[in-house]
């Protein structure tokens, strides 16, 4: 790639927040035909970067570059009529559009008669097999795609226009291996157009797997940017979390204990099912024992989880908690049997984002306490205090509208939340989708900690490894059915997890 | 949570980054300029033998009593992302019922007291009415009242016979013409409600409750809070309020006219709420905004009387000064005049490290809670610039 001049190049980029210095004096450079990964913690100032570059943050100091040419955009639109797309983490369609309408979004073809809408879906259906995508109906409905397909049409809706630089925030943290392959493929392809990719990541598979350039943030700071086969993942983490791998060693056997000590029921299902969604179920949950749901995306791992915890009901079986059967037919039903869930849709179901932290902490043991005994302030302050220390929330500002924090930082005043309610059962849904390694850490261990006090935990998670890490016990589903219910040991990896789920399939 | 105690001079700022501080100013500039036509427009006069007070301050507070009574119902509402067309129709429901027992009732207190329990009864039957479609049948908060609003006015014509009763009943009429340690019993009645329905959102969970449900519907179900009675509640409040202000409006003139008792308050209330702040999308409200809202539109409507502005330029005139107002209060206008003021390029948007500006323009800080105001919904005001370094350092 040398000898070529970058199509973006940034330089002593600052952004100042009321009271915080976001970035400080931050360097990135694009190049065309080169896919370039930001890669720092939560927090880092990754988004910050890319929203400095498109304009929706203001810049104070600092040059951006564009093909040579000194360039402020005024927001997004501005900077894809430079030829910029961006594709952010969250998919930003609209559902109740067609699949075609939501590619060609604002580059309809028009003719004397105003929009041409069959050569607009048909120019829809080129981009989208562009993309590997051709199986699908630029006439269906969006909302019949799954996330992960969403995530593959705005990628394509990004592309129609004439792109010289797209950014990819976060865009596999919904995707499974298939559709991250697809992915791949697809950003192989723009990329050998000559297209500059600026991709954000956490998973280091992934990074190493596609990227040709880091550039390492920390704290709003710029770390360095390497080569990527010239820098190898300890060091890499070493230099985004800036302290040596000694202290991540420790979470590689996380759960070493005596898998032969007896354990008490807390809750039993007996074909729990609901048509079309989840085959009849039967399963055990365990006081004091991580319970791991394997499986692909679309396994029916999240839809069981919304059925033990009320978030959908079940039409068949039956749920007995201490040996007594119980209806748990609305989230609150739930609650009061001291279930608590935290949905894999964070934006949507987790965070009531104008709300501040403190409200959002402390929400459902006042939802649980019912609206007229108010938690005082008093009591407040103490819940938020002890889980912003424990859980390591920051900013430590309880005030702060939770909407301002970053991901895993929500993540864990989400997770606050539910333990402010002392739970017998945690249902985590993908705690660790879109956080980074530290804030991943200190779930994890904030979980194996709970479960170490008697509490039953039920793990979900697309990372197998961290499934395998965590878990003492392994529930393996596919095509919405249990398959199979692995005891966690020396035999059991990811490898075999996956042999599980691909041995049924031949079957 | 540490935060000092706020000073006079954060106070003050804080109070500019309400979202209807502009509301405020607004309602200073009608009075000023009515003072400058009139310069005694301001005065109060206190009647020697009964003590009463008079002038045009009291008749404003008179005149706003039923605009706050569905103002404040209308606020809850909104904040759970609804609305509710049909307060005016509940109104003249409400009128008509008490006017029709009265006018073949004895004039004494009793009957007074059963026409009111009549009217606020049936307006909170309606109120449920509409709680019930929209919390348990599921339907859109539009339909449902646009409904009832117009089901409303029938029901007060069939009441009354499509007559426009009268009736004389001196204990009612004191509701609204009588007065309690000088000041309206309209207003004495109307500002006790407001500080009432105050305490109860505030002092309970239940006001939270109610913005969580309307910011994040899903999330606020998965949390374990029950939408069903929030929705039915706040439908009913709603209602009953209205019910209460078709009596404010009835008794004033001891007639109900079904065809025009609460015509268009409903419109008058959804304004007051969004002059004081409560993002019509829902979330977070503000019950003092809502309460200046409906005092600045009183005041304008009397303004207008006064300056003798010609009857048909009135809803264009009404029109201006709201449409000022709410331009005033956007997160994006502002941005841009401040902008201007610091000579930069205009098109840069400022920086507020939301998400989404464009939405919270018109979100309320939260009502009554000054001291957390420097961290609230719109952080973008020269004002809480400070105030935020303050709380992050």
């Amino acid at each position: 790639m040398a000898g070529k001049e970058p199509v973006v190049e940034m330089t002593g980029i600052t952004v100042e927040f009321p009271g915080v210095r976001a970035l400080d004096s931050v360097g990135l450079r694009l190049w065309p035909g080169e896919v370039h990964t930001i890669m720092g913690e939560n927090g880092a100032g990754k988004s910050t970067l890319i929203k400095a570059l498109t304009g929706v943050y203001k810049v104070d100091a600092g040059e951006i570059t564009v093909a040579g040419e000194s360039t402020r955009f005024t927001g997004p639109g501005d900077a894809q009529r430079s030829g910029i797309s961006t594709v952010y983490q969250e998919v930003n369609l609209c559902e109740n559009l067609s699949i075609g309408e939501n590619v060609m979004l604002g580059n309809e073809t028009r003719g004397a008669f105003g929009i041409r809408w069959a050569k607009t879906h048909d120019r829809a259906r080129l981009v989208l097999q562009e993309l590997g995508l051709g199986h699908l109906d630029p006439r269906a409905p969006l909302s019949s795609l799954s996330l992960a397909v969403q995530q593959l049409v705005a990628i394509a809706r990004s592309i129609v226009s004439n792109t010289r630089v797209l950014i990819l925030d976060e865009p596999t943290s919904s995707l499974d291996a298939n559709e991250v392959e697809v992915l791949f493929g697809v950003m192989r392809t723009l990329r050998d157009k000559g297209v500059a990719i600026l991709f954000v990541s956490h998973f280091l598979d992934q990074v190493y797997a596609i990227s040709d350039r880091l550039t390492v943030l920390r704290n709003g700071q710029f770390v360095g940017e390497y080569l990527t086969h010239e820098i190898n993942r300890s060091e890499l983490i070493a230099q985004m979390i800036g302290k040596d791998l000694s202290s991540l060693k420790g979470m590689e056997h996380a759960r070493e204990l005596d898998q032969n000590a007896p354990r008490e029921e807390f809750a039993r299902l007996d074909g729990v099912g609901a048509k079309g969604i989840i085959e009849p179920t039967t399963l055990t949950l365990n006081k004091g024992e991580v319970l791991g749901f394997a499986g692909l995306l679309g396994s029916g791992r999240t839809e069981l989880a919304r059925l033990i915890t009320g978030a959908d009901r079940a039409d068949t079986g039956t749920i007995s908690i201490g040996g007594k059967p119980v209806r748990l037919r609305t989230p609150d039903a739930a609650i009061a049997q001291r279930i608590a869930f935290t949905s894999e849709n964070r934006r949507d179901e987790g965070i009531i984002g104008d709300l501040s932290v403190r409200e959002n902490l402390v929400l459902a043991v006042q939802a649980k306490r019912g609206w007229l005994r108010r938690v005082s302030r008093k009591e407040a302050d103490a819940l938020v205090e002890t889980y912003i220390k424990r859980l390591n929330v920051r900013p430590a500002d309880p005030d702060r509208p939770i909407k301002n924090l970053s991901g895993g930082n929500q993540q864990k005043v989400v997770l606050g939340r539910w333990l402010a309610t002392e739970p017998e059962l945690l249902v985590l849904d993908e705690p660790t989708r879109g956080i980074d390694v530290g804030a991943k850490s200190e779930i994890s261990e904030v979980i194996l900690e709970l479960a170490g006090k008697g509490l039953s935990v039920v793990f979900i998670s697309s990372e197998l490894e961290e499934v395998v890490r965590l878990s003492d016990r392994i529930a393996v589903l596919r095509d919405h059915r249990l398959i199979a219910e692995l005891v966690n040991g020396p035999d059991v990896d990811v490898e075999s997890i996956v042999k599980t789920i691909a041995e049924e399939e031949a079957a | 949570m540490s935060a000092p105690a706020p000073g006079i001079g954060s106070r003050l700022k804080g109070l500019f980054s309400q979202q209807y501080a502009w509301g405020i100013v607004a309602l200073l500039l009608l009075l000023a300029v009515d003072v400058i036509k009139d310069p005694s427009y301001l005065a109060i006069t206190v009647n020697p033998t009964t003590g009463n007070l008079s002038g045009n301050l009291i008749d404003i507070l008179r005149q706003s009593a039923p605009v706050l009574m569905i103002a404040v119902g209308m606020t809850l509402v909104v904040a759970t992302r609804g609305i509710d067309l049909s307060v005016g129709s509940v109104m003249a429901v409400s009128g008509a019922v008490s006017m029709q027992f009265l006018s073949t009732a004895p004039n004494t207190a009793g009957s007074a007291f059963a026409a009111l329990g009549m009217g606020l009864g049936l307006a909170l039957v309606l109120g449920l009415v509409n709680g019930v479609l929209v919390a348990w049948v599921g339907l859109q908060p539009f339909i449902t009242t646009l409904v009832m609003m117009l089901a409303g006015r029938g029901i007060a014509r069939v009441i009354t016979g499509g007559q426009n009763t009268a009736a004389t009943n001196d204990a009612f009429r004191w509701i609204a013409n009588g007065t309690v340690l000088g000041f309206p019993v309209v207003f004495v009645i109307a500002a006790v409600l407001v500080a009432a329905v105050a305490v109860l959102v505030r002092r309970t969970a239940l006001g939270t409750m109610i913005e969580a449900l309307g910011i994040n519907p899903k999330a606020s179900r998965l949390i374990g809070i029950r939408p069903g009675g929030l929705l039915l509640s706040v439908y009913a409040l709603s209602a009953l309020l209205a019910g209460l202000g078709g009596v404010f409006a009835t008794a004033s003139v001891m007639t109900v006219e079904v065809s025009r008792t609460g015509l268009n308050s409903e419109l008058d209330a959804i304004l007051a709420v969004v002059v004081g702040g409560t993002s019509l999308a829902g979330g977070k409200f503000s019950l003092t905004g809502s309460v200046v809202g409906a005092l600045l539109i009183t005041t304008l409507d009397k303004t207008i009387v006064f300056l003798s502005i010609p009857s048909a330029a009135t809803p264009a005139f009404k029109a201006i000064v709201i449409v000022a107002v709410c331009l005033l209060q956007s997160e994006r206008v502002r941005g841009w005049l401040r902008g201007r003021r610091a000579g930069r390029a205009p098109a840069q948007r400022p920086t507020p490290p939301s998400p989404a500006p464009s939405h919270s323009s018109p979100v309320a800080g939260p009502g009554g809670e000054p001291a957390t105001s420097g961290s609230a919904g719109g952080a973008g005001t020269a004002g809480t610039d400070n105030d935020q370094k303050a709380v992050n350092a």
